[in-house]
């Protein structure tokens, strides 16, 4: 073995003699697959914003001015308002190489939060979204502290929390529902989402100008900032992330805490978006599946670290756009899961591909 | 005779009924490279992470040119301007060499972009990361802002040592550097030390290729049951005089104690 005095071998020397290329970095041909590839291992986005404007493309085609139109691409914006909101909080945990199941069932119990306290506790309505606000805060940071500190997986963290939240949301409301005319008598603020910008036949609400800040926020913050580059390094690998300097428990606190945040803004888009404040919304039961098939379409990995969350933007539009198109189209809606269940599969077989290194 | 860079005295550590490290000494002297070698399971990493931070012993002290420190994280540690390149490279595969190389110690834009909007300053880091690699003679990695996973293994450690020696001002930790590493590779890491210590900086070096160690270390730490058994130099004695201290088959002259 190794226990000969001195390398008699001059076996380094013999490697030295060979071209001295190794450490190069070598730019070798590729063809047009081994660019695109290139390209999408840079701009992960770039897959569903392609299927996105391939969709409306063709739906454009197929049913020309009525989909086409300002109105009806606006109204796209309207209908995944609250997806959109969630799917960007759930962007956030996934990148994380998490997962939460608890966002839809928070943003409901946060807009009961926001109703109950203006109608039974008598709070002026900015208090009691700010109150929400909190408690939305809270339960992010609750899940924060279970997966971080305590070490459970996310998996299992937030199975729970979606079950605990949804059934406090029905013990909490006794399952009754805040009239659209009530709160418009009486706290206006709670709907304040729902005032809407005119441009031309295009019908922006403050929920979706909400929305779009807030995914154009989160895509700077991500890419532009330390605390975006140590989220993706936790996700990627964190006790790589750990021994270069990163404070792991830190950023996905400060994760967690941000998800609580933008699941209660989701509650407050609801109660925009509705009119009224209901604990039995179906966000409560399916948001979690719908953000994260927004976020899988949106070629976000979910073993984390890799993804846009404009990708996961474009995914919650590019379910819109087939709701809609299918709709208009007079076809069964079941079409449209079917084809949703496609595109999830596609996504993650493109994103395996994306993953491998070389094309 | 000089004061040693970093020294620690009587440090232990024990997991459950393991002792890993029984009231173990150590010394690092200004410029040098030390080697540390020692069987498996002998307490070695446990010494080292000790020094870096990433496990706090239960009894001992470490000095730090002659200060008393205690890390409770390899970031204190680093702080110290104690670098450590681990096995594992501690690197994030899908992030570009510049954001690997300033993960942890980003820098912000000057003005308002980087107080309020806490904008990174991309092109001074890729700049520096430029630099760094180019003092070190790694430029042909040509694009910083390439991900490290399209690197190769020697790449990938060039990438971590310069980055070790780019933040490291007192002394820098290499664990295991060649150990996953062709032949021409580990030729390029070795020369690259020795880079670096030419330019002053001591180095910690853990490895179990005994021609390495021959080749570049000044002096060599034999680890052995949880403590220092020795420190010997290389062109006092064989590789397998070093073996066999090592292993327990001989016992070293015990003249060279503390040297």
């Amino acid at each position: 073995m190794s226990s000969q005095a001195e390398p008699t071998d001059d076996f380094e020397g013999i490697a030295a003699r060979a071209p001295n290329r190794h450490a190069a970095f070598q730019p070798h041909r590729k063809g047009a697959m081994g660019r695109a590839h290139d390209l999408l291992h840079a701009t992960p986005a770039l897959v569903p914003m392609i299927v996105l404007i391939a969709a409306v493309a063709v739906f454009g085609l197929v049913l020309g001015a009525k989909f086409f139109s300002p109105f009806a691409l606006t109204l796209i914006l309207q209908q995944v308002q609250i997806v959109g909101v969630l799917a960007a909080a759930q962007s956030l945990i996934v990148l994380t190489a998490g997962i939460d199941l608890s966002v839809g069932a928070t943003a409901v119990f946060c807009s009961v939060i926001m109703g109950k306290l203006v109608f039974e506790v008598g709070l002026p309505a900015p208090l009691a979204v700010l109150a929400g606000l909190i408690a939305g805060t809270a339960i992010g940071g609750l899940n924060g502290w279970l997966v971080s500190r305590v070490r459970l997986p996310p998996f299992i963290v937030t199975l729970g929390m979606w079950q605990i939240v949804l059934a406090a949301t029905y013990l909490y409301s006794g399952n009754e529902t805040i009239r659209a005319q009530d709160i418009e008598a009486t706290a206006p603020f709670l709907q304040f989402l729902r005032g809407k910008l005119q441009l031309g036949g295009a019908t922006l609400t403050f929920g979706v100008i909400l929305m779009l800040l807030l995914v154009l926020v989160l895509a700077y913050a991500l890419r532009s900032t330390a605390w975006g580059r140590h989220v993706y390094a936790v996700g990627d690998d964190p006790e790589a992330a750990a021994l270069a300097g990163v404070n792991v428990h830190r950023t996905l606190m400060s994760v967690y805490l941000l998800v609580g945040l933008i699941c209660a803004l989701a509650g407050w888009v609801m109660i925009g978006r509705f009119g009224s404040v209901s604990p039995s919304a179906t966000t409560g039961v399916i948001g979690n599946i719908q953000s994260i098939t927004a976020v899988v379409i949106g070629g976000i990995s979910l073993f984390g670290g890799r993804g846009s969350i404009l990708g996961a933007f474009f995914g919650a539009l590019i379910v819109g756009v087939f709701e809609l198109g299918l709709r208009m189209a007079g076809a069964n809606p079941q079409w449209t899961f079917l084809l949703i269940g496609a595109l999830i599969i596609g996504a993650v077989a493109v994103d395996q591909w994306i993953r491998k290194v070389s094309a | 005779m000089t004061d040693p860079v970093l020294s620690a005295r009587g440090l232990v550590k024990r997991y459950g009924r393991v002792t890993a490290l029984d009231r173990c000494d150590f010394d690092l002297m200004p410029g040098e490279i030390l080697a540390v070698i020692g069987d498996n399971g002998a307490g070695k990493s446990t010494l080292i992470k000790a020094i870096s931070g990433a496990v706090i012993p239960d009894a001992g002290e470490i000095r730090l040119e002659g200060r008393p420190v205690r890390f409770a994280s390899p970031i204190e540690a680093r702080q110290a301007g104690i670098e450590t390149v681990y096995q594992t490279l501690a690197m994030s595969p899908a992030l570009s060499i510049a954001d690997n190389i300033f993960m942890g110690r980003e820098l912000r834009c000057p003005g308002i972009m980087g107080s309020l909007f806490r904008r990174l300053d991309r092109r001074a880091m890729e700049a520096f990361a430029r630099e760094k690699l180019n003092d070190l003679g790694l430029m042909t990695i040509q694009n910083i802002t390439q991900p490290v996973e399209t690197l190769s293994g020697g790449q990938r450690q060039g990438v971590a040592v310069a980055r070790a020696a780019a933040f490291g001002s007192r002394l820098i930790i290499l664990d295991e550097p060649t150990a996953a590493l062709g032949v021409k590779e580990s030729r390029r890491v070795l020369d690259l030390i020795l880079d670096v210590r030419a330019r002053g900086l001591p180095i910690i070096l853990i490895s179990h290729n005994m021609p390495h160690v021959f080749e570049v270390a000044d002096r060599i730490h034999i680890h052995r049951l949880g403590r220092r058994l020795c420190t010997i130099r290389p062109a006092d004695h064989s590789m397998s005089d070093a073996v066999a201290f090592m292993t327990g088959a001989r016992t070293p002259p015990d003249v060279m104690e503390a040297a």
